[in-house]
């Protein structure tokens, strides 16, 4: 790959014309060159959305749940509500507007098509930084930090506080190529993305991710790609080995818990008793979700019961509160799932994990460049600080948020942003 | 429910008219107001059958699996080729013949509709059992021994080997209405089979089951219902506590005999393959499993046939092997059409805390005092030893590995199953 170095400045000279929001290339991008990055466009056929407002009319509905609350999963209240408003209000076409005014690419990486927006701030010295979403995710997640991070001075922030942004689509995620063979798991995917950063021409930035974008980002942090500065997690694995163990299994929490530890205690507790029926799921047998591939409704219940938190946060906004994330933020990402058919291959990143394993998810690994946490309190665990300091040697920022879910980018983009600033600053010069 | 009890002898005579088997009770139970039994009889509307062939003509489909085995679930070319037969050749009506060719009713039991298959052996002193199904299971599965247990000297078997049958779908599975409010665990729905074998007039029964049946069963014998004189079981719960510690991350156990060890590695081994994803799923969520379930077909099929039972299932190529194509296409649509996919999964929402039904301080058995028989078959989820099932059932009156037939048993291997239940039935009928 790197002997195809000679296109990459037609390449940067394409990124950087695309920054300005006109798609048009500076320059020819041989079309047999493994490295090419090709500009990309959303276009969904109409008929694709015909067929979705059809189905969601056509819904055969369970009964109601037999409880008054969500603890047998997405209320059947809620799934309504946002069935009507998906079939008759939502409209795909703003979404795919808001991304098609966006600079988005597609490289093939280790045999796989990727999929990325790439965004440039005019300001110079802006630090490059590549943004990883999770599950149930996508870029759709992160466009409302776009604009404050790359163009900081309009959001009341400083040119020195710039970033040139990308943000990728996983590997069987969103117009991300499907893998048609297993290995795609996050030390292969933080491989992918430093490729992908240096193919960009980017020889010093950073990386950041929640979610399974954590678990990406914290394995670039391993990885040491050249360039690679530090990272910032707003998911952070900072859980101790002796916690990890007494929570698996089922004993009482240690004596000398702080309140925050004893805190992310009852959190983890909760969501391994309760709410890790989906990841185990998709952990084994990610084939089986045959139903949420063919039916809208099935996927939006499968999508929105992540965890507790974001779930009554999204209930809640489809009950006609307003508040974090809109119908239409939920919908974007869940019509994407749909119009893309990546139920499944999104999921199978589970079973990759699970089956090529390098330690739990909240396993701390062992990072030693600089790390920036910031804790949104209703994530699914909030990791507290002495954790933080132990996992992280390095640990350059840590920040606990009087609020914020799961989706911290999507759902508070202005905290979240500031974070981030904030989060790498030290390690600008 | 209405007061509609004198209607209960006419019910009955209905009823004989429509099994076409000799059905008159031995006794008839005292007909008290909300205990009707009212005669049922399956026709569902054209239009939902020509709309779920539409559903399954326009199914989209996922991308192929990444592997080339079951790995991560029911293989694409698989289930495709299943639907495809499903959505065209297959013929919903002949279940629904054979289905409404025996007796059914159903009864309110604790404010639910108990819908129940009635079949009564010609011959006088048969035993009456109570026989339960599971999940992914329906009375589908026990229609093959309907026959060999209610008229055994057709099959090999002798006269003073007869049963009465009684076979029940559960809360929320079938033909039963779908509870709406919580506390339908096995052990309530025990009681309620208790009642119904009470209401039927059975003061002297006996009781079978697999997978949810055997909790239920277990639960009746426990809870020692009324007449019921001994249980069959066909998925006990056996496994000791070091065991499950064992299989939760513990030590494993020293002094382990080398079948012992065997099985306790087969069940790490199916463990680690993801064998009980579906469990925990349905566990913590089965409303969410319910909304991809409901609406689309292929969903439903796939998620059924994840069922680690059906793991040795060839899809149906050999048409003499038991289940046929057919017999799953008839249960995976029974559960369609009544749209129990979410309803039957609540079923592990209510054991929820009670956990695994194949250990036995899980499943407390120790407080079973009536006599219990099992059947182990081979390819069931797992081969309890029998050292394990004296530990758990201190009154084991029969205990039998036979050499084939796996997690359903009695859909897969009708004729040894009916045999295993004459064999182990055999002692406790001297005391009726």
């Amino acid at each position: 790959m790197s002997k195809r170095s000679a296109t990459r400045r037609d390449v940067l000279a394409t990124s950087a014309a695309a920054g300005a929001v006109t798609l048009l290339p500076g320059g020819p991008v041989p079309a047999a060159d493994d490295n090419a990055i090709r500009p990309f466009r959303v276009n969904v056929p109409e008929a694709t959305l015909v067929d979705l407002r059809r189905r969601i009319a056509a819904t055969q509905w369970p009964e109601k749940e037999i409880v008054e609350d969500t603890s047998q999963g997405v209320q059947l209240k809620t799934m309504q509500q946002l069935a009507r408003y998906w079939a008759t209000e939502h409209d795909w076409r703003k979404v795919e507007a808001k991304l098609n005014a966006l600079p988005q690419f597609i490289s093939e990486i280790d045999g796989l098509d990727i999929h990325f927006i790439h965004v440039r701030s005019k300001h110079e010295n802006a630090l490059p930084m590549i943004v990883t979403h999770g599950w149930p995710g996508s870029v759709i997640e992160q466009l409302k930090i776009i604009d404050p991070l790359t163009n900081p001075t309009a959001h009341g922030a400083n040119a020195s506080d710039a970033f040139h942004l990308v943000i990728p689509s996983l590997p069987g995620y969103g117009f991300s190529g499907k893998p048609t063979a297993p290995g795609w798991n996050p030390p292969r995917i933080a491989r992918a993305w430093a490729t992908l950063m240096q193919r960009l021409g980017y020889t010093q930035y950073v990386a950041q991710g929640g979610d399974w974008g954590n678990a990406v980002t914290e394995n670039m942090a391993l990885q040491q790609p050249p360039g690679l500065l530090g990272i910032h997690t707003n998911m952070p694995a900072t859980v101790p080995a002796n916690i990890s163990k007494a929570l698996a299994r089922g004993e009482a929490p240690p004596a000398d818990l702080t309140p925050d530890e004893r805190n992310a205690w009852n959190q983890l507790d909760f969501f391994n008793k309760e709410g890790l029926g989906y990841a185990i799921e998709m952990n084994n047998r990610p084939q089986t979700l045959y139903g949420i591939v063919d039916s809208p409704v099935g996927l939006a219940a499968w999508m929105i019961d992540h965890d507790a938190r974001s779930q009554e946060m999204i209930a809640r906004v489809f009950d006609g509160k307003a508040e974090g994330l809109t119908r239409d933020d939920v919908l974007d990402n869940v019509t994407l799932y749909w119009v893309t058919g990546t139920a499944i291959s999104s999921a199978r990143l589970y079973w990759d994990n699970a089956h090529n394993p390098t330690g739990g998810f909240f396993d701390p690994r062992g990072i030693k460049i600089p790390v920036a946490v910031s804790v949104f309190p209703d994530e699914i665990y909030a990791a507290p600080r002495s954790w933080a300091e132990r996992a992280y040697p390095k640990l350059i920022h840590y920040n606990k948020l009087d609020k914020g879910t799961h989706f911290a980018a999507w759902e508070q983009p202005q905290l979240f942003s500031e974070e981030v600033r904030a989060g790498f600053r030290p390690l600008r010069k | 429910m209405p007061a509609a009890s004198p209607t209960r002898r006419e019910l009955v005579a209905i009823s004989a008219a429509i099994g076409g088997v000799s059905l008159f009770p031995a006794r008839f139970a005292v007909a008290a107001e909300g205990n009707a039994t009212r005669p049922f009889r399956i026709n569902f509307p054209d239009a939902e059958l020509i709309d779920l062939r539409r559903r399954i003509a326009a199914t989209r489909w996922p991308d192929r699996e990444t592997v080339k085995d079951q790995s991560q679930g029911v293989q694409l070319a698989k289930l495709q080729e299943l639907v495809r037969y499903w959505g065209t050749d297959y013929d919903w009506r002949r279940a629904e013949a054979k289905l409404n060719a025996l007796p059914q009713f159903t009864t309110t039991i604790d404010d639910v509709d108990i819908h129940f298959i009635h079949v009564r052996s010609q011959h006088p002193n048969a035993l009456p059992v109570i026989v339960t199904h599971g999940w992914p299971g329906s009375v589908i599965e026990q229609l093959k021994i309907i026959d060999p247990l209610t008229n055994p000297t057709a099959h090999g078997g002798r006269a003073e080997d007869a049963f009465d049958v009684v076979i029940p779908s559960l809360p929320g599975y079938g033909f039963s209405g779908k509870p709406t409010g919580t506390g339908w665990d096995p052990d309530h729905i025990a009681r309620a089979w208790a009642e119904l074998m009470k209401r039927l007039g059975y003061t002297r029964y006996v009781a079978q089951g697999g997978d949810w049946g055997t909790p239920i069963s277990s639960a009746m014998a426990r809870q020692g219902a009324s007449g019921l004189l001994g249980i069959h079981i066909n998925l006990p719960a056996t496994v000791p506590s070091e065991v499950a510690a064992a299989l939760a991350g513990g030590p494993v156990p020293a002094g382990l005999s080398e079948q012992e060890r065997a099985v306790v590695e087969a069940l790490m081994t199916s463990g680690k393959n993801g064998n009980l994803a579906y469990f925990t799923m349905m566990t913590a969520r089965p409303q969410t499993v319910g909304y991809g379930a409901t609406d689309s077909p292929a969903g439903l099929a796939s998620w059924i046939l994840v069922h680690p039972g059906f793991a040795q299932w060839a899809y149906g190529p050999d048409t003499e092997r038991s289940p046929t194509r057919d017999d799953v296409l008839d249960n995976i649509t029974l559960y369609w059409l009544t749209n129990t996919g979410a309803s039957a999964a609540r079923l592990y929402w209510e054991n929820g805390a009670r956990g695994s039904v194949i250990v036995a301080a899980a499943q407390r058995t120790a407080e079973i005092s009536l006599p219990v028989a099992i059947t182990v078959f081979p390819e069931d989820v797992y081969r309890p030893p029998e050292t394990w099932a004296r530990r758990a059932y201190r009154n084991l009156i029969y205990f039998n590995e036979v050499d084939k037939g796996g997690h359903f048993a009695a859909w897969e291997q009708p004729e040894l199953f009916s045999a295993e239940l004459r064999a182990a039935f055999r002692p406790l009928r001297k005391s009726i």
